[in-house]
């Protein structure tokens, strides 16, 4: 396992005390706190490199502008992209999948065509498509999940059968912690014809992410699930399929020349960068790569694997406990309930003793009824995370279930 | 592991009337005959309630509910239930005046006898980010009762 204790150094927030008690963050799946090292890189950079880019001809444009693509390059070779141009800068996953449903979507899909999603993707990888799908006369087909918690591909196969014009699936499930076989469900939609869109946002921080290798077409990430901050993120695509996708935003940067009448476009990435970026974010998030980096993707995502595992195991032991998902190919994500305390309660309870967790629908609906649960508590461990950590939140759940008449065991 | 007592905030928050409201909600399943019904939901955190009036000459002759969500949420429509039967409008919302102010943390509110069970809520003013499951059922009523 990781040195946690010492990298728990690193994040200046960490040091605070919530309530009185020592701060568990375990709410790594919602966002992440920020190392000493991305805040400086933020500061350094409206210190000493603050101007706009691509556009100002004096140093100091030009070094904001450099600031800027090495960024690019950096996101590029953390997850294996076919090349920088193929990585547009977004506000986050979210608005990575809405620019390929406003772009491709809108260019490919159209009356009687299919598009396919599974039970178990957040709202950000359904709401944009069944937009999509209402507007163009198009099908949204659900994949349904297993009863543990994983894609089932039987009736991934079934959906398939519909020749969809587009595939879209999580890499790692937000809600569940679940590791989809994605280069095995892309192969399969690919197969039958589909462009394959996966969402990133809980897989990039926590595993090494190979896109190529995953062989999808589209390919969404978060910056600020991985130490990056607020607002920063990527879309990671096939150079050939952006160079061929109508604009999403129009506006500055966005435009080769502009008539009267009509416009012609950049190149990509810039022709979907439309408008002055989020510079300060590119260079947070590039910083919170190199952080990555140093400590190693392979090591981290073992590290979190140590700890889901230590939390299944103390959970399971307290009597009316339920967790969530499969036993193997899972991220450091544990959802669980605890008889018949609701979830928003048990946060309550737990974060009196400085103990953070997330209790609700994970903006997963659809799934929540599947496993025929309203809302779900779960705990998200990331590389700062320590066995007292899961001690902790055991040990405050013993209390709430004390508060709500249960005995412990 | 950390085996310290609750808090007293959080065993003032759970108490037994109100455990006792959530897993024996009282006026519980829909309502035949309903004039007026609402339902409303808490977005953020999913809970959610369907509430059933039956009223006549000004009066609310019966309510009841249909709701899933927290301790807090569920016990405050069930103690509101069993408020409002036999109430005139006008009077149903004064009580709903009453338990927003006492939610604020008014403490002559929460002394309010005609708040009834009610009154076990007032610890739910001390963690402001649960004083909307408390308010869910009273915003269904309100709303339920604009002209």
């Amino acid at each position: 396992m990781l040195d946690a204790a010492r990298l728990r150094a690193d994040f200046p927030l960490l040091e605070r005390r919530e309530n009185g008690r020592r701060l568990v963050y375990l709410d790594n799946a919602a966002t992440t706190q920020k190392p000493e090292a991305v805040l400086r890189a933020i500061a350094d950079y409206y210190r000493t490199t603050n101007a706009n880019v691509h556009r100002g001809a004096y140093s100091l444009a030009i070094r904001a502008t450099e600031a800027y693509e090495a960024a690019r390059a950096k996101i590029a070779g953390f997850v294996n992209a076919w090349a920088p141009e193929g990585v547009v800068f977004t506000r986050g996953t979210t608005e990575s999948i809405n620019l390929v449903a406003g772009s491709y979507g809108r260019a490919h899909v159209g009356r009687g065509d299919t598009v396919v999603v599974t039970a178990m993707d957040h709202h950000s990888n359904v709401v944009p498509w069944q937009i999509l799908c209402q507007e163009h006369g198009a099908t949204l087909r659900m994949v349904e999940i297993t009863e543990d918690g994983r894609v089932d591909l039987s009736d991934f196969g079934t959906a398939l059968e519909r020749r969809p014009k587009l595939v879209a699936f999580p890499y790692v499930s937000n809600a569940l912690g679940t590791v989809n076989p994605a280069a095995q469900l892309a192969k399969l939609a690919h197969a039958a014809g589909a462009v394959v869109v996966v969402d990133g946002a809980q897989s990039t921080p926590h595993l090494k992410v190979d896109v190529q290798a995953l062989d999808c077409d589209f390919y969404a990430l978060s910056g600020h699930k991985m130490l990056g901050p607020m607002g920063s993120g990527a879309l990671v695509a096939k150079p050939e399929l952006l160079d061929a996708m109508p604009p999403y935003h129009g506006g500055g940067e966005m435009i080769s020349r502009v008539f009267d009448d009509h416009s012609t476009y950049n190149k990509i990435p810039h022709k979907f960068e439309a408008g002055t970026p989020n510079v300060e974010a590119a260079v947070g998030l590039a910083a919170a790569i190199d952080y990555l980096e140093t400590i190693g993707l392979d090591r981290i995502a073992e590290h979190e694997r140590a700890l889901a595992q230590a939390a299944i195991e103390q959970l399971t032991q307290i009597e009316g406990v339920t967790v969530y998902g499969p036993r193997g190919h899972r991220a450091g994500v544990v959802s669980f309930t605890y008889g018949d305390i609701h979830p928003h309660d048990i946060a309550t309870i737990l974060d009196q003793d400085g103990v953070c967790i997330r209790a609700g629908h994970h903006c997963a609906q659809p799934l929540m009824r599947r496993l025929n649960v309203a809302a779900t508590a779960r705990a998200s461990f990331y590389l700062y995370n320590e066995p007292a950590d899961v001690t902790a939140l055991t040990g405050s759940l013993v209390k709430a279930g004390a508060l709500f008449g249960y005995v412990p065991a | 592991m950390d085996t310290s007592p609750p808090e007293p905030r959080l065993s003032a928050l759970y108490q037994e009337l109100i455990l006792d409201h959530y897993r024996r909600p009282r006026n519980k399943g829909a309502l035949e005959g309903a004039t007026h019904s609402v339902s409303l939901n808490n977005p953020l955190c999913g809970d959610e309630i369907d509430l059933q009036l039956r009223v006549a000459d000004d009066v609310i002759r019966d309510v009841r509910f249909i709701g899933r969500g927290c301790s807090i949420s569920q016990a405050s429509a069930s103690m509101m239930t069993q408020l409002l039967k036999d109430r005139t409008v006008s009077q149903a919302l004064t009580l709903a005046a009453r338990m927003s102010a006492m939610m604020q943390g008014d403490e002559t509110a929460a002394k309010d006898k005609t708040l009834g069970d009610l009154r076990a809520l007032a610890g739910v003013s001390k963690f402001p980010v649960r004083i909307k499951c408390a308010l869910l059922p009273w915003n269904a009523l309100t709303d339920a009762m604009k002209p």
